[in-house]
């Protein structure tokens, strides 16, 4: 009832293939956009904007980078918290290089050097599989770290060994820094975002996409039909590290303003690789549900004994934020291994034969 | 795709149904939580007080060290709160929060905070200050890191709103190198010499390395650098080896947390002369060396806060605070070597609030006020007695010019079960220091251009 698309037609070929072609789901995701772009300017304040809103939108994009890796063409990674940081060092490198470029524009750029640092570390992908090509990641994830502590042109031979990042304009406007303003900072980081993720769900539509799903569902039939796996698997690992890198290099620049190596360790790898399986592999949607339940739900946790005036220390909260956190993880994937993208399908059908289920 | 519909009604819409209820419910429940929560971020605070957070932390790795500093940081203020009712007749509303020594979180909690009104930072993390640094003069939010933090922040014309009193890292290295010059007899012996360096492989360990390297120019010693990976600190076999093979005179150490005390057991188990390895200030935990026991004996640190529990003020502390169940110390680590760290940093905070109320003349401060009583921040001999705390540190002068006073430590020796003081105060080589420090401003503002140039006047 509340979700039905009956007396929708489509008259044409651009009406069927549209990416939304329910109506509910345009308005749906208009609604969406109008409180992205409107209501949360309006209504948020700067710790709502540079503490959730900012961290949200780059760990859904670097969801999304993986989950074209991991989601769509299958292939088991853990590097994804190194690719993030060659973004991050490309950007900042590319700054200090030219000062005056666009830094919106560096940060896209940055992606690229991403990208080919991940394709160059996919060439095994050929041979290894599953869990093992977990490892060969996990190792690019170790090599890369060693190299931005090791390699101090990286970080322009800062004595703290970490990048800062200096004040930048775009158009008389400051948006890099400690004086940009948040507003700024989340425009940049939601453009960037919807953008890409508009870029990505199309081309998960097309030929690309499918192809990397063929090679996940079954490579040797996949490769019998004509696809190849070198340049479909090198294709992934280089568009998912592209969106990796630009997610990362937007964490240092609009979000964190300063990065250590360690702010790209392993740990990120697996925040990101959390928030893939459960938002759901293989699902744009999953990406963006996936990163608020890793990222919001603790920050949220942390304030509910606030709201209710109740005084607990700052530590017990962290703890019981861990275990709370951690329970829902466990609880989610034995209940729906295939994420909370899967739940709001089943929501979804629902919606659509409520009040008369069958 | 789509993902909407008002989550809120999700759990109702859904429990109409009769299969799969309860989990499609919690799934609900959670997400609405999730979307709908206000995030009541602006907590207004009292009017009437001055509001400190605490960025500490008491979880992660570096906990072990962590939990000592936090307890000698709220301890103290809340014994000002219970027996002088505050500073200047104003309440310190003190509010902890948890960083865990991530650089994530700890943006997360200076955001948090910042809006209501903070007077002063304290990042105890090499990595959560450099993001601050640069955020500071913007929010007008001084930060103080007390004995950490970038090094080159002493050059307060550069970095008017940042504090390292009473030391920076370089000024520590620099006492280290003269104290074992003072063994072998004279700067002049040190040529030759082999002085090995281990160190958390982060900010805070790489700090020093600038100053250790120009001194071994000057001095004509080697600097062997042993890096440990923060991940593998609790393993540090393999740059032990290391050190057995490469046989260094001395070895100094730059840890924090778990490294210390891995640290001192590996040294131990390598048959390295204890009293030749020397630590920074940040080793001094009894923890730290504790791990290596009787055979640790020699093991020294450097130091700038009290050793023991015999200072007035610290008897208030026991009686009005920790005897009376208001903190959460256990009695056992009262009066420790981190502990007393964390009482000094919060002696300073609280002697800028009074400074800050006796230059500004008013009583609630705000962050621009703080600023002004840390730069004229002058804790006397005459000061300290005062407040209870005779030779618990050496006195302290803040100038417009240098923000960290590059002041006198002392190395504090283990005897197996407890610290010992086993030197006076020694200087730091200022000569040598100061001018790196104003390099490294120079660099760090160039680095960061258009880095702002000083506008606040001075208040001294």
């Amino acid at each position: 009832m509340f979700y039905r698309e009956a007396g929708q037609f489509k008259t044409t070929y651009e009406a069927d293939q549209a990416l939304f072609p329910i109506r509910q789901d345009r308005i749906a995701m208009g609604l969406i956009l109008a409180v992205a772009f409107v209501a949360i300017p309006l209504l948020a304040n700067d710790f709502f904007l540079t503490s959730i809103m900012i961290p949200f939108l780059v760990f859904s994009l670097a969801a999304i980078g993986l989950n074209i890796l991991t989601g769509f063409a299958g292939q088991l990674s853990l590097g994804s918290g190194a690719f993030m940081g060659v973004g991050a060092y490309a950007a900042y490198k590319l700054t200090s290089i030219f000062p005056d470029a666009n830094v919106i524009v560096l940060v896209l750029i940055s992606g690229v050097f991403s990208a080919g640092i991940g394709a160059i570390f996919g060439l095994p992908s050929l041979r290894i599989k599953g869990l093992y090509l977990a490892v060969t990641t996990l190792a690019a994830q170790f090599f890369l770290e060693w190299c931005f502590i090791r390699i101090p042109w990286l970080y322009n031979y800062n004595a703290s060994g970490a990048i800062e990042i200096p004040r930048r304009e775009v158009f008389g406007v400051i948006v890099t820094g400690a004086e940009a303003l948040p507003l700024t900072r989340y425009f940049i980081v939601l453009s960037i975002v919807v953008v890409i993720a508009f870029l990505v769900a199309n081309v998960i539509r097309g030929r690309i996409g499918r192809s990397w799903m063929m090679i996940r569902d079954m490579d040797i039939a996949a490769e019998l039909m004509g696809v190849r796996p070198l340049q479909t698997k090198l294709l992934a690992f280089g568009v998912s590290s592209y969106i990796c890198g630009v997610a990362g290099a937007m964490m240092v620049f609009f979000w964190l303003n300063a990065a250590e190596p360690s702010s790209y360790s392993i740990t990120l790898s697996f925040q990101i690789l959390f928030m893939v399986i459960l938002g759901g592999l293989g699902s744009i949607a999953g990406s963006f549900l996936g990163a608020a339940f890793i990222w919001i739900l603790p920050v949220f946790l942390r304030f509910l004994p606030g709201l209710f005036g109740v005084e607990v220390a700052a530590e017990s909260i962290q703890h019981v934020t861990f275990m709370i956190v951690g329970a829902l993880i466990i609880f989610f994937l034995i209940v729906e291994p295939h994420g909370l993208a899967r739940l709001w399908q089943i929501g979804k059908q629902k919606l659509r034969v409520w009040p008369f289920p069958y | 795709m789509t993902r909407d519909i008002p989550a809120v009604i999700w759990p109702a819409v859904i429990w109409e149904e009769n299969k799969m209820n309860f989990r499609a419910f919690a799934l609900g429940t959670a997400l609405s939580l999730t979307l709908a929560a206000p995030f009541g971020a602006g907590v207004a605070q009292a009017e009437d007080s001055n509001y400190v957070p605490l960025l500490t932390y008491r979880t992660g790795a570096f906990a072990g060290s962590g939990i000592h500093i936090a307890n000698g940081m709220n301890d103290y203020l809340k014994m000002l709160n219970e027996r002088d009712g505050g500073i200047g007749g104003v309440k310190i509303a003190i509010e902890e929060c948890e960083t865990g020594y991530d650089s994530q979180k700890g943006i997360e909690c200076y955001e948090a905070t910042k809006g209501k009104g903070a007077l002063v930072y304290n990042p105890y993390s090499t990595g959560i200050t450099l993001q601050v640094i640069p955020k500071a003069a913007v929010d007008k939010i001084p930060v103080l890191s007390m004995g950490y933090g970038l090094s080159a922040a002493a050059v307060g014309n550069t970095f008017p709103w940042v504090y390292n009193v009473p030391v920076t890292y370089w000024d520590g290295a620099s006492v280290i190198i003269k104290y074992i010059a003072e063994q072998e007899g004279g700067l002049d012996k040190l040529k030759g010499k082999k002085i090995g360096y281990i160190f958390l492989d982060a900010g805070f360990g790489r700090e020093p390395i600038p100053l250790l390297e120009q001194l071994a120019k000057d001095y004509g010693f080697e600097l062997v650098q042993y890096p440990v990976p923060a991940k593998e600190m609790q393993n540090q076999a393999s740059q032990w080896l290391n050190v057995r093979r490469d046989r260094p005179d001395y070895m100094v150490m730059w840890g924090w947390g778990a490294m210390n005390p891995t640290a001192v057991k590996e040294a131990v188990k390598t048959r390295f002369p204890m009293e030749k390895f020397i630590a920074a200030w940040w080793s001094a935990g009894e923890e730290d060396a504790g791990a290596g026991g009787e055979a640790a004996k020699g093991f020294k640190t450097l130091n700038f806060s009290g050793v023991g529990t015999d200072f007035k003020a610290l008897g208030d502390i026991k009686t009005l605070v920790v005897d009376a169940g208001k903190s959460q110390t256990n009695p056992e680590t009262f009066g420790g070597a981190l502990y007393n760290r964390g009482v000094l940093n919060s002696v300073i905070i609280a002697e800028a609030i009074r400074t800050a109320q006796e230059k500004t003349g008013k009583k609630v401060l705000t962050g621009e006020d703080m600023r002004i009583g840390l730069e004229a921040l002058d804790l006397t001999e005459a000061r300290l007695e005062e407040i209870g705390l005779a030779g618990f540190a050496h006195p302290m002068k803040v100038t417009c010019e240098d923000h960290a006073g590059s002041h006198p430590v002392f190395i504090q020796e283990w005897d197996g079960k407890k610290w010992v003081k086993a030197t006076d105060w020694i200087e730091p080589m200022k000569e040598q220091v100061r001018p790196l420090l104003e390099a490294a401003a120079k660099d760090y503002a160039e680095k960061n251009a258009p880095w702002p140039v000083r506008t606040e006047a001075c208040p001294n």
